[in-house]
């Protein structure tokens, strides 16, 4: 790719531009409409590409840009940095008059009557919303390959999950597609794609952004968070869109630091954040079965922040061990309840075939919703049921709270953050877990318990193993989002001339030939030879 | 022995009521759509969040919970320091979310209790809890291009309720009716609700079983519903303890079941079966925090208490020396106790026992059957102009039918008909004469010794004056007249 492509630009020196004249909303919109267009067939990151709306919002933007420019500096100031930069949006989030399938052919045909909070401050600030991503349906599953509308690919490798469940925007924001995109995080779906794609993606404190809007999979669980290339861009993105919302009662009335949009600039002066930081290393998150290669980046990052000035040491988080079991009872138990409106009476999908109501509902139900969907609803269903409540919903809530004193014990002991693995392995090929529930399961063993105890947190890139990328997982006690970036952002400073910063995905080149199989046509291909192996 | 008095004695009835009162608030509960949709075109009345679509969230109606707690104070329930939302969750096409949220655990009233009169004296219901939940949409069946179709109105989804749970304490009918007004009540002087039985604004469903007199285990018990007034309660549940002994004499056995009123044939018929309780899989509502109720807002809320009937009552008789009887007719009656207090707010205290009686004797009467309005000044006026003697008890009735009818002052309609009282001797005399005279049979009969005879001929000298002889001056004369010349 040329050097002057604007898509290889960073959303804050895409926001400078802006500013200064230099490039339109317009011309920026259009460059990325063009590559998601060229290549969304090889890599399916997208659902929805809205050239027409994009253009719309980038032509406003511009306008609000210009007449700002002639107000002067102070009016300019008063715009957010993401005014006319673009942005791509998972497809639960509602944008007025679009569709939100949540990967779901149940919401096939639904057209949302509102904005989300999220889309309504997105819309306030300027960002210029490009379309809706893949994702697993009703955001269940850690590779994308529960989409009802088929599976998306890794940029890094054309065979490979880009993660999930926010699989979409991970590989879209990696393919350069968009520079920012909004994923939700229920167990590790912003994290776990973000460490499988290489890029930026952070899950902020439980009630820092608004959930109105957002289909639902686990409302006590569920956060939305930004995507980018680096955490100047993903503190951009969380800081348009956080903040309370009187429409979301589990929202926080916490203030949203100006600060977020003022991460150091200067790799050095980023790293002497570290100096004195004090890091935990949780023993219990190297777990069995965590790819050598991965655990060895990890440990690689948290000594070059320790030899930059930061103290590391080991600790012990006793209950992880639990934290799997316990969400697995919460987050479905939760979700059979969320998913019942799903019944065809309103909208989406229907089948009224029998005309009779519970017959209707059955069918309905048993066809609108894909295996996993429906996997977790059983196991959701039966959780809740008479009987059985105490010994498994009530049981995981003990266990969700010893998870939180885990971490309230390290925050007492002073510890600015925890770092950690974010997903046991590297991305893996496609259809190598679709079929094994445990297996996927697994991958969010590192990820979940952050969602257990409403703590915020983000993947960082942190190198590669075997070519493909490698995420470093950064844990902050409550609302603590932009000193969590800041360490990010200090680590990117120490990294700053590493090999492996700013390389192009390894096969994202392959997308423009329209001879690439698409990421179904090349799940398929691999079933075909050979049963799927566990190997990443 | 009556039937009902012959089942009685062999079988003691328990019943337990649940009423459902939609709260007077102007949004509805968890969205701010307006609670106005009596005769709103259907589905005009909602948004994104009572029609359940993907995404939205609940935000709580503080008002609504305010009224739930008024009333939890009102029957000495008490109010949990934290309370929380549940999840109710079943399918039914008119529930868009596919659960409702209700209470479960921690209701916000909780061991409250209620004592009314009933005519075998003061009897008190223990009430197990108030708690707060949303309305579902209705569904109605329709035809529609030769196809039986239902069609959903998502008007009423979300409209916040209030559930009142009472104790199996109930014995009757009657004890089941009168709970239910004597809440109604209570309702309506809180302002809670407006609790109309006709629009459905207060739902009443009684939970019905018998036993052999002497025995502690329940019987089998039948959900009554679709009692669409307080006459149908009471009519419902003895036509259902009857049923049931019916059943259990013929050596048959009570079906646990759901059976509806119907009001035409005067009995209840069955619903629905209803084999084993629902599983709703109750679970916190992670959508909503727990609700903290702090001692001060309690209090304030509790402040804010109007005076309720118990104590209406007792002060009508101790201050205003009522008779139970009235005390109990004006209060049970929330328009006629507002004219009440109005009107003795203008008269003094002195007229109070006056007043009562116009308004037991006549109000009441009156608003059963025709339009109209008192205005509560007026009222007192006319009673002061009685008390005055200015006119005559019998055309202060007139009077105050006029007024209720065309809402003309009280000195117009004197003015207009020359209304005045006749208490001049010489003209009764005069006119007690002319009757006399007249109805010499009457007369004959008063010299046998029927003293009801007197009363008839006081009757034809009022009719005579058109109402407005001083009758007791006509009485004192006639009797006088009658005695001196036998
Ligand atoms: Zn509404």
């Amino acid at each position: 790719m040329a050097s002057h492509d604007v898509t290889r630009l960073k959303a804050h020196e895409m926001a400078a531009l802006l500013r200064s004249g230099e490039t339109s909303s317009r011309g920026l919109t259009e460059a990325h409409l063009a590559a998601a267009e060229r290549q969304n067939r090889a890599l399916h990151a997208w659902l929805v590409i809205d050239r027409t709306g994009a253009l719309e919002q980038a032509d406003k933007a511009d306008r609000r840009l210009a007449e700002a420019r002639k107000a002067g500096r102070q009016a300019l100031d008063a715009l957010h940095p993401l005014c006319g930069v673009p942005v791509g949006l998972k497809d639960l989030v509602s944008v007025k008059g679009g569709q939100a399938t949540a990967g779901s052919k149940i919401l096939e045909g639904y057209v949302a009557p509102f904005d989300s909070t999220v889309t309504a401050r997105l819309r306030e600030a300027g960002a210029v919303i490009l379309g809706k991503t893949n994702m697993d349906e009703f955001a269940m599953g850690s590779s994308c390959e529960h989409s009802a509308f088929g599976p998306t690919a890794n940029p890094w490798d054309l065979s490979r999950v880009p993660g999930g469940s926010s699989g979409g925007s991970a590989a879209a924001v990696a393919a350069f597609h968009t520079p920012l995109a909004i994923g939700t995080d229920t167990g590790g779906s912003i994290r776990q794609p973000a460490s499988l794609c290489g890029i930026v993606g952070m899950k902020p404190t439980y009630g820092r952004v608004s959930r109105y809007g957002i289909v639902a999979f686990a409302s006590s669980l569920d956060q939305i968070g930004p995507f980018g290339r680096d955490t100047r861009d993903a503190a951009l993105l969380l800081h348009a869109v956080a903040g309370h919302d009187r429409r979301d009662a589990t929202s926080a009335p916490v203030e949203v630091p100006a600060d977020l949009l003022h991460l150091p600039e200067g790799d050095d002066e980023a790293a002497a954040y570290l100096k004195g930081r004090r890091i935990a290393l949780p023993r219990e998150y190297f777990v069995a079965g965590m790819e050598p290669g991965v655990a060895a980046r990890v440990r690689e990052a948290v000594a070059a922040m320790e030899q930059a000035g930061a103290h590391v040491e080991e600790v012990s988080l006793p209950h992880t061990d639990y934290g799997l079991a316990a969400y697995y009872i919460i987050a479905p138990a939760e979700a059979s309840s969320n998913l019942a409106r799903y019944d065809g009476v309103k909208y989406g999908y229907n089948d009224r075939s029998s005309g009779d109501y519970i017959a209707d509902y059955l069918k309905t139900r048993g066809a609108g919703f894909g295996p996993e969907a429906k996997r977790r609803i059983m196991l959701g269903t039966y959780a809740l049921s008479a009987g059985y409540y105490d010994a498994y919903y009530l049981k995981a809530q003990k266990v969700r709270t010893l998870i939180k004193g885990d971490f309230d014990s390290v925050w007492a002991a002073g510890f600015d953050a925890i770092c950690a693995p974010v997903s046991p392995t590297v991305a893996f090929k496609l259809g190598a877990k679709v079929d094994d529930p445990v297996a996927m399961y697994l991958s969010d063993t590192c990820t979940l318990p952050l969602n257990m105890a409403g703590l915020p947190g983000l993947s960082i890139p942190a190198g590669l193993s075997d070519g493909l990328p490698v995420g470093l997982q950064m844990i902050g006690s409550p609302w603590s989002e932009l000193s969590m970036l800041r360490l990010a952002r200090a680590y990117e400073g120490i990294t700053a001339r590493a090999p492996w910063r700013d390389l192009d995905p390894a096969e994202l080149s392959l997308t423009d030939d329209p001879s690439t199989p698409s990421p179904m046509d090349r799940k398929r291909a691999i079933a075909a030879a050979g049963a799927p192996g566990r190997q990443a | 022995m009556t039937v009902a008095g012959a089942v009685a004695s062999r079988y003691e009835a328990v019943i337990g009521i649940e009423i459902h009162c939609q709260l007077k608030t102007v949004s509805k509960m968890f969205c701010g759509c307006s609670t106005d949709i009596d005769g709103a075109a259907p589905n005009s009345h909602c948004c994104p969040v009572c029609l359940g679509l993907p995404g939205v969230l609940p935000t709580i109606n503080k008002a609504a919970v305010e009224w739930v707690i008024a009333t939890g104070s009102a029957i000495e329930a008490t109010t949990p320091a934290a309370t929380r939302w549940d999840r109710k969750n079943y399918f039914y096409p008119d529930l868009p979310k596919g659960y409702q949220i209700s209470q479960y655990q921690l209701p916000l009233a909780a061991n409250g209790r209620l004592t009314f009169d009933t005519s075998e004296g003061p009897f008190t219901v223990r009430i197990r809890r108030a708690h707060l939940e949303e309305d579902t949409g209705r569904l109605q069946h329709a035809e529609l291009d030769g196809r039986r179709v239902s069609l959903i109105d998502y008007n009423r989804s979300g409209m916040p309720l209030m559930e009142i749970v009472t104790e199996p304490d109930i014995r009757t009918g009657e004890q089941a009716r009168r709970y239910a007004e004597e809440l109604r009540l209570l309702m309506k002087t809180i302002g809670a609700s407006d609790a109309e039985m006709e629009n459905g604004q207060m739902r009443v469903e009684a939970n019905v079983s018998i036993r052999p007199r002497g025995r502690e285990e329940f019987g089998t018990r039948v959900e009554v519903k679709n009692m669409n007034s307080m006459k149908a309660v009471e009519r419902a549940i003895a036509f259902e303890i009857e049923r049931q002994a019916g059943l259990i004499d013929g050596g048959g056995a009570v079906q646990m079941e759901t059976r509806g009123w119907d009001d035409p044939s005067q009995s209840t018929y069955h619903m629905r079966l209803k084999e084993e309780e629902n599983d709703y899989r109750y679970f916190p509502e992670p959508d909503l925090p727990p609700l903290i109720t702090t001692p001060e807002w309690l209090a304030a809320i509790k402040t804010r208490l109007p005076e309720l009937p118990a104590a209406r009552r007792t002060r009508y008789q101790t201050e205003l020396g009522l008779s139970p009887y009235d005390a109990s007719v004006i209060v049970n009656d929330a328009d006629a106790s507002t004219l009440f207090e109005d009107a003795v707010k203008t008269s003094g205290s002195g007229l109070a026992k006056s007043l009562a009686n116009m308004i037991t004797g006549e109000y009441l009467r009156l608003v059963k059957t025709a339009e109209g309005h008192v205005d509560p000044a007026e009222l007192a006026k006319l009673v002061l102009t009685i008390d005055q003697g200015a006119v005559s008890a019998t055309v202060g009735k007139n009077i105050f039918v006029e007024h209720f009818e065309s809402g003309q002052p009280v000195t117009s309609i004197i003015e207009k008909h020359g209304y005045r009282q006749i208490s001049d001797a010489g003209v009764l005399a005069k006119a007690v004469e002319q009757v006399l005279e007249a109805n010499p049979a009457a007369v004959a009969d008063y010299r046998a010794g029927k003293a009801a005879a007197a009363g008839f001929l006081v009757g034809q000298v009022m009719k005579a004056t058109r109402g407005q002889a001083n009758a007791a001056m006509v009485q004192a004369a006639l009797r006088e007249r009658l005695d001196r010349s036998e």
